[in-house]
C-alpha cells in the first residue's frame, strides 16, 4: 500500500494548502453531479441522520452481493439436497444425503471405475494431479524469475513486463495461441523433426495433453506470481545482505540463510494462492482440450459445468452436492490463507 | 554504451551469476512473447502458407500475374529448363508429374516442365485478407460490441457501487457495519463457479438469460474491489470529512467531491482490474448466453473453434483482433498495472 497511501499523503498536503477541501474540487463535472444528487438525497439525509446515510450508501452494492452471492450460496445447499431434473426449486423433490451418497458411493477411491459417479472422482483426482504439478513447478519458475529481475540488471521494467504479459490474455486466446503451436503441423512439432525426432500428437494423447495443460497454465499465470515475490524480496531490508557479505557470507549462503527464510511468508500465501487458483481451473482448459481426450484433462468445474447445463439431462442436483465438496475444499484453504497471512503480518 | 550494458552490482566485475540471469531473462523473454509473436505472423499468411510443413517464421506469399486468357491469376515460378536456361513461368495446371507453363509474355505457347524443375517465386507479403474475410464471416463486430457493453457498463456499475459501499464501511459507524465486512471477506475467495447452478435460477428468475445485463450484474458486486477501496479510504483522514460537514456538505457531496477525488489511485488499479476480469470473462458468458447475437468475443472466438471445419486462417486473425485491445492498454497502462497487483496482490 506504501505507493497508494503516498499519493493520498500528497493530496492531503494539497488540501492544507488551499484551506478549505472545497477550494480545489469547487468546480468541475463532480460539482454538477453532486448539486443534482443533493435535490434527491437532502431530504432523505435530513430523514436518516449523518450516521445512517451509511445504509444508503452500501445499499445498491448490499442488494446485488445478496441477490447474486449470498443468496445463491445458500440455496446451493437445497440443491444439493434435491433432485429431478427441474431448475425450479419449488418442482424438486427432496432427497437428502442421495447426491453426497451418489458422489461418494466407491468401491476404492482410488479408483474411478469403481465408483457410481465416476466421472466426479477422475475430475477429483485429474484435478489434485494438476494442482501438485502446477503449483509445483509454477512457484519454483515464478521464485528463479522474481530473483532475477531483483538483481540489479538493465531494462528491469521491460523484463518485468515480458513475463507479466501473457497474465492479461484471455483464457481463450492462450488456448488458441497454443493450439496452434501444438497442432500436428505446428511449429513445434517441426522444430522435433528438425532435430530428428518423430511428429507427436501433442493434443491427441492423454499424456501429452495433461502434460501441455500444466505448461500452458504456468505460461498464462507465472507473471502474477512472479510479481507478488518479487514485491516480497524487495521488503527484505538491503543491510541484512550488506552485513552478510561483511561478514564473509558468499551469495548462496546469504540466499539461504536471509532470503528464503525472510520471504517464507510471502511463500505461503502465494503457494495457498496458487492452489486456490488452480483448483478451479476452467475457462483454459475448456477451450484448449475441451476436457479431453476422453476425459484425461477434465477437472471440478468441468465436471460441474457438464452435469448441470452441457449433459442431456440437467442433473443440477448432482452438480451443487459438487459445488458444495468444491467449496469446501476453497473454504479450508481460504482459511489457511487468512491464518498465515495474519501469523506473517504479525511476525 | 557497453559499460551501461556491462552495469553490475559489483562495477568493473561481471560474472558468471549475471550472465546466467541474462541468459534466464532472455530465454524467458523469447518464451513468453514468442507463442504470441508466431501467432501474429501466422495472422497475415496465406492458407497454403498455413498448412505448409515445416513451418516459416515470415509469411511469405507466392507472386502471381495476371494473363490474358484467364480468370483467375497464375502462380510463377522459376523454371530451370533443358538447355539449361532460367526462366520466370506461370503456371496453367499440373497433371501428375507434368506442369503447363506459359510465358507470361507470350501466352499462347504452352511449355511443359517437370514438377521438380520449378521452384515457386515468392515474397514476404503481410497480408491482411484473413482480417478481412474473418470479420465477413465471424460477428466479429457483432461480438466486439456485445464486449464492450459488458465490459463498460460493468466497469462503472462497479465502481460505483464498490466506492459506495466501501465509503460507508470505512468512514460511518452503523449497526451491522462489521457484518458486513466480514462476510464480504469471508466471500473474497468464492468464486461463481462454486455456485453456478443458483445463480443460473436467479438469472432465469429475474429473466436476464440471454441478456447482457445477466453478464453485467451479478459480478458487479465484487468483494476484491470494496475490500481494496476501503483499505484505501481508510487512509483519508476523518478530519477532511469533518470540516466539511461544519462547511455544510451533504454526505452525498463529501462522497462525491472529497472521497472520490480523494481514492482515485485505488479507484484505477480497480478500473483497471474490472476492464481485465470482464473482457477475459468466459465462463459466466456461457452460461447466461446461448444466442449468437449476445455472445462476447471470448464465447464466440471460443465457439468459432469449435465448428465442424477448423479454419485456422480466420481464426488466427480473430484471435489477433481479440487480444490487441488489452495488448494496447497494457503498453500504455503496464507500470500502474504492475505496480498495482504487487501492492494489492489482487487479480
Amino acid at each position: 500500500m506504501t505507493e497508494l497511501a503516498k499519493s493520498a499523503r500528497n493530496r492531503m498536503q494539497m488540501f492544507e494548502r488551499l484551506g478549505s477541501p472545497f477550494a480545489a474540487l469547487g468546480s468541475g463535472a463532480l460539482r454538477g453531479i453532486a448539486d443534482l444528487v443533493d435535490i434527491v438525497m437532502h431530504p432523505i439525509q435530513r430523514r436518516l441522520g449523518i450516521q445512517r446515510m451509511a445504509y444508503v450508501f452500501v445499499l445498491p452494492n448490499l442488494l446485488i452481493f445478496g441477490i447474486f452471492i449470498l443468496f445463491p450460496m445458500l440455496l446451493n445447499f437445497y440443491y444439493a439436497l434435491t433432485g429431478g431434473t427441474q431448475l425450479l426449486p419449488a418442482n424438486r423433490p427432496f432427497v437428502g444425503m442421495a447426491n453426497f451418497e451418489q458422489l461418494f458411493s466407491c468401491g476404492n477411491f482410488l479408483d474411478p471405475n469403481t465408483c457410481d459417479e465416476d466421472l466426479f472422482w477422475r475430475a477429483v483426482w485429474n484435478t489434485s494431479g494438476f494442482v501438485v504439478l502446477q503449483v509445483g513447478f509454477m512457484i519454483l519458475i515464478s521464485l528463479v524469475t522474481a530473483l532475477a529481475l531483483n538483481r540489479r540488471i538493465v531494462l528491469r521494467g521491460f523484463f518485468r513486463s515480458v513475463f507479466f504479459y501473457p497474465v492479461l490474455l484471455s483464457p481463450v486466446v492462450v488456448a488458441l495461441i497454443w493450439k496452434w503451436i501444438l497442432q500436428e503441423n505446428g511449429v513445434l512439432n517441426a522444430l522435433l523433426v528438425s532435430l530428428g525426432g518423430d511428429r507427436q500428437p501433442f493434443l491427441l494423447s492423454a499424456d501429452w495433453a495433461r502434460f501441455w495443460v500444466v505448461v500452458i497454465s504456468i505460461w498464462a499465470q507465472m507473471g502474477f506470481f512472479t510479481l507478488i515475490l518479487l514485491a516480497g524480496l524487495q521488503a527484505i531490508p538491503a543491510e541484512l545482505y550488506e552485513a552478510a557479505s561483511i561478514d564473509g557470507a558468499n551469495q548462496w549462503r546469504s540466499f539461504r540463510s536471509i532470503t528464503l527464510p525472510l520471504l517464507r511468508p510471502t511463500m505461503l500465501v502465494v503457494v495457498v494462492l496458487a492452489v486456490i487458483r488452480a483448483v478451479q481451473v476452467f475457462d483454459q482448459v475448456y477451450a484448449f482440450t475441451g476436457g479431453g481426450p476422453g476425459t484425461s484433462t477434465l477437472y471440478m468445474v468441468q465436471y460441474i459445468f457438464r452435469r448441470a447445463f452441457t449433459d442431456q439431462t440437467h442433473l443440477y442436483g448432482l452438480a451443487a452436492a459438487a459445488s458444495v465438496v468444491l467449496g469446501g475444499v476453497l473454504l479450508v484453504l481460504t482459511l489457511i490463507q487468512l491464518r498465515t497471512e495474519s501469523t506473517s503480518s504479525l511476525s | 554504451m557497453l559499460r551501461f550494458l556491462t552495469r553490475t552490482r559489483h562495477p568493473g566485475r561481471f560474472g558468471l551469476t549475471d550472465a546466467l540471469t541474462y541468459v534466464f531473462l532472455i530465454v524467458g523473454t523469447f518464451i513468453m512473447f514468442g507463442p504470441v509473436l508466431w501467432l501474429v505472423m501466422s495472422s497475415f499468411k496465406d492458407r497454403a502458407e498455413l498448412v505448409r510443413f515445416p513451418p516459416r517464421f515470415l509469411p511469405y506469399s507466392q507472386e502471381t500475374v495476371v494473363v490474358e486468357g484467364y480468370n483467375d491469376p497464375l502462380p510463377l515460378f522459376n523454371v530451370t529448363l533443358e538447355n539449361g536456361e532460367t526462366r520466370q513461368l506461370a503456371q496453367v495446371r499440373r497433371v501428375g508429374l507434368e506442369a503447363q507453363m506459359i510465358d507470361p509474355a507470350n501466352p499462347e505457347e504452352i511449355i511443359r516442365v517437370n514438377i521438380n524443375d520449378r521452384t515457386p517465386i515468392e515474397t514476404v507479403r503481410f497480408s491482411l485478407d484473413n482480417y478481412l474475410r474473418g470479420i465477413q464471416s465471424f460477428p466479429f463486430l457483432t461480438y466486439l460490441r456485445n464486449s464492450l457493453v459488458v465490459t463498460i457498463a460493468a466497469t462503472a456499475l462497479t465502481l460505483l457501487i464498490n466506492s459506495m459501499a466501501a465509503f460507508a464501511l470505512s468512514k460511518y459507524q452503523f449497526r451491522g457495519r462489521d457484518a458486513i465486512f466480514l462476510i464480504t471477506i469471508g466471500t473474497l475467495m468464492i468464486p461463481l463457479s462454486v455456485i453456478l447452478v443458483p445463480v443460473f435460477l436467479v438469472i432465469t428468475e429475474v429473466g436476464w438469460n440471454n441478456n447482457l445485463l445477466g453478464v453485467i450484474v451479478p459480478g458487479a458486486a465484487t468483494p476484491t474491489g470494496v475490500f481494496l477501496l476501503r483499505q484505501y479510504m481508510l487512509t483519508i483522514p476523518d478530519e477532511l470529512i469533518d470540516s466539511a460537514r461544519i462547511d455544510g456538505a451533504s454526505e452525498w457531496r463529501i462522497y462525491l467531491q472529497i472521497i472520490l477525488p480523494l481514492a482515485r489511485p485505488a479507484l484505477a488499479v480497480l478500473t483497471i482490474f474490472s476492464i481485465m476480469w470482464r473482457w477475459n470473462d468466459f465462463l459466466w458468458p456461457l452460461i447466461v448466453l446461448s444466442r449468437n447475437e449476445l455472445f462476447t468475443l471470448q464465447v464466440g472466438l471460443n465457439s468459432f473453434q469449435g465448428e465442424l471445419q477448423v479454419q485456422w486462417d480466420l481464426i488466427l486473425a480473430m484471435t489477433v483482433l481479440t487480444l490487441l485491445p488489452i495488448t494496447l492498454v497494457f503498453g500504455f497502462l503496464q507500470r500502474y498495472i504492475t505496480t498495482g497487483i504487487a501492492t494489492t496482490g489482487m487479480k
